[in-house]
Parts: C-alpha cells; sequence; structure tokens
C-alpha cells in the first residue's frame, strides 16, 4: 500500500486556505442525515463533538470516565500556545511553524504544522469568546509566558489550570448541543472495537462500563480523539484511566500505526517514591521560567545530600552544577523537554542525583524569590507550589523541589492523512491519538494547541470531504452481520479473561509492562536492550494469558474487567514500539537511540535514513507487523542538528 | 521500608452492590500501609489484599490523581475529601494519619447521586445542570479578536476562582440538604463576571436553578459547610452573588 498524505498543492502558507476554500461541502439538509462518532471527551473530542453539532451532524460522543469533563485534558496545566504576537516580541505564523517542526527534531509534517500554526490564534479569540478565563494584565489585555524550545512569549495560561479551562469551555460547548439534542452523550462508555463495512469505519462497539453490556452503535464516520498511550509505561503522569484501547482496536481492523516508538519524557515530575506508586505527577513547565535546575557539582557533596547530612542551602554557589544554563546557554532551563530530560538522567547516572533513589535533581526558585520577591512567585505558580507540599510534604518556597523526568506524552500515534484521516476510510484520529503534529519531540504548551485545532477548526472541514460522498448512504444497520462479529469478539475476550483464573492481577502484569518499557524504550535505547525487551514482553504476554486473574463477571460494574482488556492492548502495543524502535536507528528528539549521538552525547539524526514516518500495518497476532514509510519533503525548513546553545 | 515509615490501618468500609442493595461496612484490617503513599494507593493496597483473598474490590472513582479531574469522591471520617482542608481524596496522604487508626469510608450520600457501586455515586445529575445553562452560545468560528474586549484583571481573577470548580460534589455531599448551590453558583457567578456571559445572563441563571431544583438537591439554608470542605476553596460569596443573579433575574430584564 502506498501512503498518500493527500498533501494539497501549492505553496505551504497557501495550502490550507485553498484548500478550506475548495474541498468539498455537505448541506444543511444532508448534514441532517449523517451521523458521526466521537470517542473521546478530552479538548479535542469535546470541541470536534460540539462543532461538528454545530454544524448540523448527527453526533454520538463517549468517553469512560463518569463525566465528559473528566478526560485527561483536564490535568494540562502551563498553558496554549498561539502566534498573536501580541508582545510585540516577533512572533508570526511562521515562527510558529518553524520552532514546532524543529523542536520535533525535523520528523513531522511540514504542512500539517503550517496549518496548526495557522489556525493557533484562532482558537485563543474562539476560547475568550466562550468566558474561558485566561489570564490577563492590569490593562486588561491577554498576558503570555514563555516555554521551552521557543525565544518569543506566546503562551496564554489560566493560572496553574490551563488545559481545565480550556476543556470546561469544550465542554460547555459540548454541553449546549446535548441539550440542543445535537449530541447524545454516552458517558461510562468505553469503545471495544470499531466495525467496519466494505472497507469503511461505520459504528463501533461499546461496552456500559456500568452494567457492562456491549452496545453496537453505527455512523457515517467514526473519529477517535481517545488520547495517548503514555500508560504503556504504567508510572506516566497520564490519569489512571487513560489507554490505548481504542486506537489499538482501530490499528488491528486496518489503521497503521505511526511512530510508536515516539515518547515524551517531561523533564519536571515528582520523583518515584516506592513500589505502591501509581502514577507520577507532573509539575508544569512554565515553573522552568523561573525555577533554576541544578545539582552538586562533586558526587560526594550529592551522596551526603542524599544521607542527609547536607542540605541544599548549604551549598555554594560555586558548588551548584546549573548543568542546563552551563550545557545550554541561549536557551538555559529553557531548553526543549527531551534535552532536558536526558540532561537530567545524565547528571544522575554521573551519581549526583539528589533523592534517596539517586535520581532526582533540584528546580530551585531561591533567586527568582529574593529577586521577584515571595507574592510575585505566589501569584505565578502558587497552586503549583501547593500541590508539591500536599504530595511531598515540603514547602518550595524554603527548599528546591526535587524532579525527575517522567513519560508524559505520546507524540506516536494513530497515521492520519492531511484530512486526518486514518488508512482506514472514514475512520480519523484527532488530538494526541494522531502522529501527526509534534515529530519526534513535543513543545510545550503545544498540546492544547493541537487538540483544538484539530477539533474545532481542522475536523470540521476535512470530515465533510468524505461525507460528501456518503449523502445516499442510509443510517447505518447495527443488525449487519459485521456488527454482530465485532460484539462476538469483545465478548469472547471478556471471558476469556474470566476464565483464566491465574494469579496475577491486571495491576500486576501492567506494572510489569511498565518496568520493561522504562528500563530499555525509556529515556535511552539501544539495540541490546530492545532485542532483549522483545523476549521479556513476550514472556510477559505468555504470563498474561496463562495467569491472569480478573474476578466477576461480563455484564456488571468491573473495573478489574475493564482493566484486563486495557492491559491485554498495551502489552501488544509496547511490542510494537519496541519494533519500531529497533527498526529506527538514528536518534531523534525523545527517541535516543545510545548507537547514535554527537561527541557531545546530543541526539543525532540521520536524515539519509531516517527522515521518515513509520507506519507499521498489523498483519495479525502471530504475524510481524509490516513497515511502511512515508518519506518527509522538507521544502522550506532545512534540517540542521539542533542547537540549544 | 522502615518501621516508621508504614502504618497499620483499620478500615471500615461501604460495600454496596448496586443502587438497590441496602449496603453496610465491611472491616478490613491494613498493615504497612506506606505514609507517603496517597490514600488512593492505600485503598489500592486494600484491593490487591482483597483480590489476593479471593474477595471482590471496594469499587471507587478515579482518574487523574492529581487533583483535578474531580472524580474522586470519599466520604473519610465524616468528612468529604478527609480532614485535610483544600485536598482531594487522591492527593491526601496516608502521613496525616496515625498507626492504629480506624478509618471510615462512605460514599457520597445525596438522593441525587444514586451509589452506583461501594463509593462509586453517579453524578450525572451535575452534567444535566451544565447543559441547563452552563455555556455561552457561541459556535466554533468568527469569534472576535481575543483582546478586543479587556477584562478588568480584578474581574478575570474573580471569574477564575470560580472557574476552578472540579465538579467533584463534595459540597453536595457535605451539606446536610445536599444542595448544589455553591456548583451552581460558580459557574454562573465565572459567566456573570466576565462580559461574554452578559447576554445570556438572566436565562442562564433561571435554567440552571430550576433544573438543580427539579434533580432533587435541597436549599440552602447558609449553613456554610460547602465552603469548608471544597478541595478547590470556592466559596459562599459566590452562592450570595447566585442569589442576587436569581432575584435579579426574577424581576425581569433591565437591570
Amino acid at each position: 500500500m502506498i501512503l498518500n498524505a493527500k498533501i494539497p498543492d501549492g505553496a505551504l502558507p497557501e495550502k490550507w486556505t485553498r484548500y478550506r476554500s475548495t474541498v468539498r461541502l455537505v448541506s444543511p439538509a444532508n448534514k441532517r442525515k449523517l451521523e458521526v462518532i466521537v470517542v473521546g471527551t478530552g479538548l479535542a473530542g469535546a470541541s470536534a463533538a460540539a462543532s461538528l453539532a454545530e454544524l448540523g451532524y448527527k453526533v454520538k460522543a463517549f468517553c469512560f470516565q463518569d463525566s465528559p469533563r473528566r478526560a485527561h485534558s483536564i490535568a494540562a496545566q502551563g498553558g496554549i500556545n498561539a502566534a498573536k504576537n501580541y508582545q510585540n516580541d516577533g512572533d508570526s505564523v511562521y515562527r510558529l511553524f518553524y520552532d514546532t517542526i524543529k523542536g520535533g527534531d525535523y520528523r513531522a509534517r511540514e504542512a500539517n504544522v503550517y496549518r496548526l500554526a495557522e489556525v493557533s490564534a484562532s482558537i485563543i479569540d474562539q476560547c475568550v469568546a466562550q468566558g474561558v478565563p485566561f489570564a490577563r494584565d492590569y490593562g486588561g489585555l491577554l498576558d503570555n509566558r514563555s516555554f521551552g524550545g521557543t525565544q518569543v512569549s506566546r503562551t496564554f495560561y489560566a493560572r496553574g489550570q490551563t488545559g481545565q479551562q480550556l476543556l470546561l469551555g469544550a465542554y460547555s460547548a459540548l454541553n449546549r448541543q446535548v441539550a440542543r439534542k445535537q449530541v447524545q452523550m454516552f458517558a461510562r462508555h468505553e469503545m471495544v472495537d470499531v466495525v467496519v463495512i466494505d472497507g469503511k469505519a461505520r459504528g463501533i462497539i461499546a461496552r456500559d462500563l456500568v452494567t457492562g453490556k456491549l452496545e453496537r452503535h453505527g455512523a457515517h464516520a467514526v473519529v477517535l480523539a481517545s488520547g495517548g498511550y503514555g500508560n504503556v509505561f504504567y508510572l506516566s503522569t497520564n490519569a489512571m484511566g487513560s489507554n490505548v484501547t481504542a486506537a489499538w482496536k482501530a490499528h488491528k481492523r486496518g489503521a497503521f500505526f505511526g511512530n510508536p516508538c515516539f515518547t515524551q519524557i517531561h523533564p519536571t515530575c515528582l520523583p518515584q517514591s516506592g513500589e505502591y506508586q501509581s502514577k507520577l505527577t507532573l509539575m508544569s513547565e512554565s515553573l522552568r521560567n523561573d525555577g533554576r535546575v541544578w545539582v552538586p557539582l562533586r558526587q560526594e557533596d550529592a551522596q551526603a545530600i542524599r544521607e542527609g547530612k547536607r542540605t541544599a542551602a548549604q551549598l555554594k554557589e560555586e558548588e551548584r552544577d546549573y548543568f542546563l544554563e552551563r550545557k545550554y546557554p541561549a536557551f538555559g532551563n529553557l531548553v526543549p523537554r527531551d534535552v532536558a530530560s536526558r540532561a537530567a538522567k545524565e547528571a544522575c547516572d554521573d551519581g549526583r542525583g539528589v533523592n534517596p533513589t539517586g535520581l532526582a535533581v533540584f528546580l530551585d526558585f531561591r533567586d527568582a524569590i529574593q529577586r521577584l520577591g515571595k507574592d510575585v512567585i505566589s501569584a505565578r505558580y502558587g497552586n503549583l507550589f501547593e500541590m508539591y507540599e500536599k504530595i511531598t510534604g515540603d514547602n518550595p518556597y524554603e527548599v528546591p523541589m526535587k524532579i525527575y523526568p517522567a513519560v508524559h506524552y505520546t507524540m506516536g500515534g494513530l497515521w492520519v492523512d492531511y484530512d486526518l484521516m486514518t488508512t482506514v476510510p472514514g475512520l480519523y484520529a484527532i488530538g494526541e491519538a494522531n502522529f501527526s503534529d509534534h515529530g519526534a519531540n513535543r513543545l510545550g504548551a503545544s498540546a492544547l494547541m493541537q487538540g483544538l485545532a484539530d477539533g474545532y477548526f481542522v475536523l470540521p472541514y476535512t470530515i465533510g470531504n468524505y461525507l460528501a460522498d456518503e449523502i445516499h448512504t442510509p443510517s447505518i444497520p447495527t443488525e449487519h452481520e459485521a456488527f454482530a462479529a465485532a460484539e462476538a469478539r469483545a465478548l469472547e475476550l471478556y471471558q476469556k479473561f474470566l476464565s483464566i483464573k491465574g494469579s496475577q492481577s491486571p495491576e500486576r502484569l501492567h506494572r510489569n509492562l511498565g518496568k520493561i518499557m522504562w528500563e530499555y524504550c525509556g529515556m535511552a535505547r539501544s539495540e541490546e536492550g530492545l532485542k532483549k525487551a522483545l523476549g521479556l514482553i513476550s514472556d510477559l504476554k505468555s504470563s498474561f494469558w496463562s495467569d491472569l486473574q480478573v474476578g466477576g463477571s461480563v455484564n456488571e460494574f468491573n473495573p478489574e474487567l475493564d482493566k484486563a482488556m486495557r492491559v491485554a492492548d498495551f502489552i501488544e502495543l509496547g511490542e510494537l514500539m519496541i519494533r519500531d524502535a529497533l527498526d529506527r536507528k538514528e536518534s531523534c528528539g525523545g527517541h535516543f537511540r545510545t548507537e547514535s549521538q554527537t561527541p557531545e552525547g546530543e541526539a543525532l539524526r540521520d536524515d539519509q535514513n531516517g527522515n521518515y514516518v513509520a507506519a507499521w500495518a498489523y498483519q495479525g497476532d502471530s504475524v510481524a507487523p509490516e513497515l511502511h514509510k512515508e518519506p518527509l519533503n522538507f521544502e522550506i525548513v532545512k534540517p540542521t542538528q539542533r542547537s540549544y546553545k | 521500608m522502615k518501621e516508621k515509615d508504614t502504618i497499620a490501618l483499620t478500615l471500615k468500609v461501604w460495600r454496596q452492590n448496586g443502587p438497590s442493595d441496602k449496603g453496610k461496612f465491611e472491616t478490613y484490617t491494613l498493615n504497612q500501609v506506606p505514609v507517603n503513599a496517597s490514600f488512593l494507593e492505600m485503598m489500592d493496597l486494600l484491593n490487591e489484599q482483597l483480590v489476593g483473598q479471593g474477595k471482590s474490590p471496594v469499587a471507587f472513582d478515579h482518574d487523574c490523581r492529581e487533583g483535578i479531574c474531580g472524580s474522586c469522591s470519599m466520604y473519610i471520617n465524616g468528612r468529604a475529601h478527609g480532614t485535610q482542608s483544600g485536598t482531594t481524596t487522591c492527593q491526601l496522604h496516608m502521613r496525616h494519619f496515625h498507626d492504629g487508626e480506624t478509618i471510615t469510608i462512605e460514599p457520597w450520600r445525596a438522593a441525587p447521586f444514586p451509589v452506583i457501586r461501594d463509593l462509586v455515586v453517579d453524578r450525572s445529575a451535575f452534567d444535566t445542570i451544565m447543559q441547563a445553562g452552563g455555556y455561552v452560545s457561541v459556535n466554533t468560528g468568527n469569534a472576535p479578536d481575543g483582546n478586543a474586549v479587556p477584562i478588568a484583571k480584578t474581574h478575570a481573577d474573580e471569574a477564575f476562582n470560580a472557574a476552578a470548580c472540579i465538579g467533584c460534589g463534595a459540597c453536595v455531599a457535605a451539606c446536610k440538604n445536599a444542595s448544589a448551590m455553591l456548583f451552581v453558583s460558580a459557574k454562573v457567578s465565572q459567566y456573570a463576571l466576565l462580559p461574554q456571559g452578559q447576554p445570556e445572563r438572566r436565562e442562564r441563571v433561571l435554567k440552571m436553578v430550576s433544573t438543580m431544583d427539579d434533580l432533587g438537591f435541597g436549599a440552602c439554608t447558609n449553613t456554610g459547610a460547602c465552603e469548608a470542605e471544597c478541595p478547590k476553596g470556592i466559596g459562599v460569596t459566590n452562592i450570595a452573588r447566585l442569589n442576587r443573579e436569581y432575584f435579579g433575574a426574577l424581576l425581569g430584564p433591565g437591570d
């Protein structure tokens, strides 16, 4: 199969304008007859469901949480980028585009990223109109802050709860359409399969998580906005329920998976404190605006701190190594996430970590508090400081925070073309669920931008291009044998989980998977380690299918059974991630192959051989997946070695 | 793990098989609970123990585990989200409990929040209230420039404070009348304080309040338990504003 990204002709800045003016339309009378399913109600899903309903489509929206407002976009802290140039600091659509391509280490599609930068400004306008209470300055105008990987201030924010406020904005738009009966909302429902009829996505099988019953839902198109798969690592900043099942089932029905190994490790998270730990908590990247990252210069000082014999405050200036400022003077503490994370890992590998596990560095606000005063710091980061103290018991106004990188976001996802359609006609993927805009590393405050860009301003146009051919298709009958077969497959899986009656809970198997992934497919990856991991995953898979323990029955509220399905899919995905990481021999962005680094230890790309999107096709449970490559053509930006020095 | 780093607990947990089941407390002993674990991680340990004994795990709602999604909803020792102020259950840590303590854990108890199982309740009534008017009627596209209308920082900040509500329902659970006034007032306040909320200001408050009443939430008698238990510090001044908005709206347009 030849992958066709369907990028419109014309110069880069004109592609989207021309596309919008020439794309096929669906008349209002026909929109009323067309049904669209949206799975997931985070920023991408809620904004898409609301916008499609406003256009007149009949929408069914699904989320596994008890309310659409609880999707994990709610937890995004720092902000949302937009090329508004309100600060008069030289920002432009081109600069946002360029920063995003460069930040992604030249592994994203130019046309998609340019479109993202183009629509970014409209997102802010839309959210303000919805009543999103963004931070404002004393003149009443919108305020901005800086984020990693950029030299302008283009990040809009709402204290440390930007994701919450943007999601509640999208949720309010969704609620308005629920009230108008344009959207039918299914909370506490999990998609467990996509139904493909004559090669087109025609609906889904969903499980009502309260009754356990499997339901059939038909539609003319299916949109997956089901988020990322960071929980394959067990410990991550994702919510406990975040899972890959919707995307993975779509993959097994023919949707190619793009760049699965591209994972973002976020530098500023709370370090792990024990085996019981269920998740890792992010401290917003915005903290790096004022916080300085350091470790002791000497290993013996670090050891003394680990053993509690010395404190951070006792170390003099010349005994500290502000390693980001030292290594990257131009960007300092605001280097992109992948660079900051690796630098922290290096410092700890060098024996200079500062907590008992040896896996933490300081994020210190002492100088900022001296310079700006406690009140200013409190106004900027108050809620983050409180959260830190609640979790750790330490007061960051007095002692430096301790942080360590943790899995945060997945740039990989379902492969989509310019229309955001997967390789299954009529099946779309938006937001974090697709692979499209962030290349091998995402810049801070760009996930919210992409989720809302896809949902508010891209999909509502591009979906018409497909649905224009569906206006003669009547409502999809769920009695069709494809629905019956998909439902039977799902039921069989659930019954199989219950029948194993082994000794390991889904949670424990998940934790073991996470350890393999973090050790061998985390911040540093080597051929030797990845090959070993393939064997370990294969053993884990056997344990899962022979020793899983789940009680209860299918037709009841049964969170353990829900979890079993998610873990089964995570294990299969983990295997694909490792294959992808093995196949991509270069380093790029968050994908660091130890065999490919510069003399200074930075990621070394191989543009001769690595300039492609990996798109994996599922071939069967016991057959190796097939790799397709979409070459990346850079017309405007010339890929160079990234430098933040 | 060192001895002082863990505590032993007796847990009295509400178990209820479904909305029609009568329900009862079950008592469990849980040893070696790390003091640095969160309350929900303690519940994970309990469930691991129960599953190991062939018993059914305790069902509870949880998701982000960082205090923002509003999923977790436990009544701990007679207090919504426990005794720490400004803290959701997921951010409550075991260092605040002592060795040998008995902890009583119940679901939110309010007629509009029926129990689904154990500690899981159905809070969809909150969504229904929001659908009645918790939005600004603006379609995607064609919004004016974000800086077209300046908003005084004080108003923007006050609107944000109200908008910080996470919809967890602790206010309802804490209220002797199971009133949802704090929840409704937070959303009404956010929009009343912003220029974008003005066109629908009157209609919004009337619809949201009548929906709240229809769903069976009780009246407010100014006890203030909601404010005391709100993990996000939403204040009862919002209820005062809701009352003013409501009576203003009853008097008709032209205020």
